[in-house]
């Protein structure tokens, strides 16, 4: 029975006379997940459990409404404590000098500038999330799309204090957007420095009101449910511990002022769509132009390693390779730690992620033998030297060079952690096994987010470390304010997004909603059948309480 | 307009307009289209998603939005290129790293990004000021019925402003039209006004 030679059932069902068959889910045997369907030409569904719409409602909702769990206090003292660290060291600096930190006459921009690109890259897969798998009519995308916006601004405001910081003069930071000055002093337009800024700051800001403009209509449902148990006689309500005031109270009053009033009209979905997708179509080039943009500032300039016309590209696909590997390690740990989650982030997900991890990871594979081709092609020497003997020789293998010693690069370690985790990890997603396995998966995101961290430090610092002259030649050594500034950025992601999943829609409920097979007005469960007599039940449990039938058919077909 | 009747409940408010909830984005569909046919124009179809195809079962003309978000956005970009150029070639001349005062390559990257936060802002902004919003109290939002329309239930209300509005008509339409609850929702008032009115 297949649809090239159909028998007569196949052909009635491919001409949509009879209904499909449901289709035949391959069950994960541990966590009955039936996301993985094997055949091709069938969908895999995107919400398990034969979820109604109020079981989203109640999923998402109930998040926010009845806590995380105990786990939640506990793993935001800790964060927040970590996250602290960072203040104090950023105090110390500003009050002593960037002294504190390793840099050197050689080596002027290290952790701080690695940390900026670190996190600002994984900020963009966010917003390829959001919106370049938004313009591409990826529906997988509506379980993660606001966790991973959530995401991108934390990782933005994270990848934003350190330019700020690593200034020196932290009082003149001003000095970096165009504000007319006694002085008539202006920032030069021509330098990559400033487009950094203008690039940063529009991304930040277009983010953010990307991932508002998603939660509008989250916001009103929780006001709405809030508004409803007001409506209720509150015997047991919840009340905050001294001021007696109803916590559903103060929910509906904020929620009700950040959802600006929606009321999920037709007319207003209508605009709401179409500013929806003009926002992801303005953020698709916006994502590329801010990591092009940052790879400028090292592309622009004539130290041999950064000199590069491959890095936009290169920078573009590193970014969406890290950012995946940090969504997945924020979203596996919530799938276990939050009910029902299972049903909403499927393993078809993680599996889906796993692949553009694997495709990614090639495409940084790729620019990694790139450069050296190109040092090699180019015959420059010193483009030739930083890539051979500053990054990849280690000392078991030194040469011996033309003055009878030994060379080796000094920073192997960081070029081969680099590779190792970045290219050879993903490898493992070529095994079903491993791209389905939410362990597997966690371990090589863990993996290629070192390993992205690690590729920014060997950009920036194997390139400085050794400039045209051996005088100017010397190592970076971190100091403890360097490790710990990077450790409480950490710490202020992970508070920021513990916040985010105990206060904040986790899901896009309006978007969940619309990608479940009953959000369709031709579903079959319906059953409008191309104005047949085949009057269908509704599938068992999926459908909402007694659809009802209206009595003509359709005015137009499918 | 003036000879339209003022619709009035028992307690002495004004009808704000009838609500009807249907069991499933088909069933609202069909009601749609059925609204639209009978010539409503001051009515709405709620659903806590957008429902495929309702624009056309509404009879919706398609937004302008996009030809308002276009000119803010190149005017975003136009704005970005003349300060630029402002203060790169006439307010402070200076030639840096080789490049001619007047270059207009070098601008381009700021002039993108200007022009994309115009748009974005312009977007969101105009999503709103298109929908009258924010607008944080509205009768609907009073029918404990209506509220579900966030969950899981879809709902059509035609307000009393229409020409055509009648309370026992629309009633019998919506009967007709598959509507498995019916409601009459008052417009919004004080209470007090409304105890003055006993």
């Amino acid at each position: 029975m297949s649809a090239i030679n159909p028998d007569q059932t196949t052909a009635q069902r491919l001409a949509g006379m009879v209904p499909s068959p449901k289709p035949q889910r391959m069950e994960d045997p541990v966590t009955r997940d039936g996301s993985l369907v094997e055949d091709p030409a069938v969908r895999a569904p995107l919400v398990l459990g034969d979820r109604t719409f109020n079981d989203v409602t109640e999923t998402v909702c109930g998040y926010i409404e009845k806590g995380p769990g105990r786990w939640w206090m506990p793993a935001f003292g800790l964060a927040s404590g970590v996250a602290g660290l960072m203040p104090l060291m950023i105090l110390y600096l500003i009050t002593t000098g960037v002294g504190v930190w390793g840099l050197n006459n050689h080596v002027d921009w290290a952790w701080d500038i690695t940390n900026f690109v670190f996190w600002i890259g994984i900020g963009h897969a966010g917003t390829l999330i959001s919106a370049i798998l938004c313009l591409l009519k990826q529906k997988w995308r509506t379980s993660i799309n606001r966790a991973a916006e959530a995401m991108t601004i934390f990782a933005v405001i994270c990848a934003g204090t350190f330019p700020g910081i690593h200034v020196g003069r932290i009082w003149m930071t001003w000095m970096l957007f165009p504000i007319p000055n006694a002085n008539a002093i202006w920032p030069n337009f021509s330098s990559p420095l400033l487009w950094d800024v203008f690039a940063v700051s529009t991304y930040a800001t277009v983010s953010a009101l990307f991932w508002y403009m998603g939660m509008i209509p989250d916001f009103a449902t929780l006001r709405d449910r809030a508004a409803i148990r007001l409506m209720r006689d509150g015997q047991d309500a919840e009340t905050l511990p001294i001021l007696n005031i109803r916590v559903d109270m103060i929910r509906a009053r904020i929620y009700g002022i950040l959802s600006m009033g929606w009321r999920f009209s037709a007319r207003h979905w209508h605009t709401y769509e179409k500013a929806y997708l003009m926002l992801a179509g303005i953020s698709t080039p916006l994502v590329l132009s801010v990591h092009s943009i940052v790879s400028f500032d090292f592309a622009t300039s004539i130290v041999p390693g950064w000199h590069t016309t491959i890095f936009p590209p290169y920078f573009v696909a590193g970014a969406i390779f890290g950012g995946f590997a940090m969504v997945l390690m924020l979203l596996i740990p919530s799938r276990e730690l939050f009910p029902g989650m299972k049903d909403l982030v499927t393993l078809r997900h993680l599996e889906n992620m796993a692949k553009i991890i694997l495709v990614t990871g090639f495409m940084v594979g790729f620019a990694y033998a790139m450069e050296f081709f190109v040092a090699w092609y180019g015959a420059n020497k010193y483009e030739q030297d930083v890539f051979v003997y500053n990054r990849l020789i280690p000392p078991f293998f030194a040469v011996t060079g033309e003055d009878g010693q030994l060379k080796y690069a000094p920073y192997w370690w960081a070029y081969w952690a680099m590779i190792s985790c970045n290219v050879i990890s993903p490898q493992l997603f070529w095994f079903k096994w491993a791209r389905q396995s939410p362990v597997a998966i966690f371990i090589v995101a863990f993996a290629v987010t070192i390993g992205m961290w690690f590729e920014r430090f060997v950009i920036i610092v194997t390139s400085l470390h050794r400039a045209f002259l051996p005088s100017e030649w010397g190592m970076f050594f971190a100091t403890p304010v360097d490790i710990l500034t990077f450790v409480g950025s950490c710490g202020t992601f992970l508070t920021l997004y513990l916040l985010f999943v105990r206060f904040l829609p986790q899901f896009a409920m309006s978007e969940i909603k619309n990608v479940m097979p009953q959000a369709n007005p031709h579903w079959e469960g319906y059953g409008h059948g191309h104005g047949h007599a085949s009057h269908n039940p509704p599938a068992s449990g999926a459908a909402p309480a007694g659809a009802h039938h209206a009595p003509d058919a359709p005015k137009e077909g499918l | 307009m003036s000879s339209k009747k003022v619709y009035k409940t028992e307690s002495g408010a004004a009808v704000h307009g009838v609500i009807a909830e249907f069991a499933n984005p088909a069933d609202l569909s069909h009601a749609a289209e059925k609204v639209r046919d009978a010539g409503y124009r001051q009515w709405d179809v709620y659903s806590p998603f957008p429902v495929h195809g309702m624009e056309e079962a509404m009879g919706q003309k398609p937004t302008k939005l996009p030809i308002l978000v276009a000119c803010l956005g190149l005017t975003g970009a136009f704005v970005g290129f003349g300060f630029q150029y402002f203060v790169r070639h006439i307010e402070y001349p200076i030639i840096h790293q080789a490049k001619p005062s007047d270059a207009w390559q070098v601008l381009i990257p700021v002039t993108f990004e200007i022009g994309v936060a115009f748009t974005a802002f312009s977007a969101l902004l105009g999503m709103f000021i298109f929908n009258a919003l924010p607008r944080w109290n509205h009768p609907l939002l009073r029918s404990r019925r209506f509220l579900g329309v966030s969950d899981d239930k879809f709902i059509i209300a035609i307000e009393a402003a229409d020409e055509k509005f009648e309370p026992h008509g629309v009633r019998t339409m919506f009967e007709k039209a598959g509507a498995i609850a019916v409601e009459l929702v008052e417009e919004e008032m004080d209470t007090v006004k409304v105890r003055a009115a006993h």
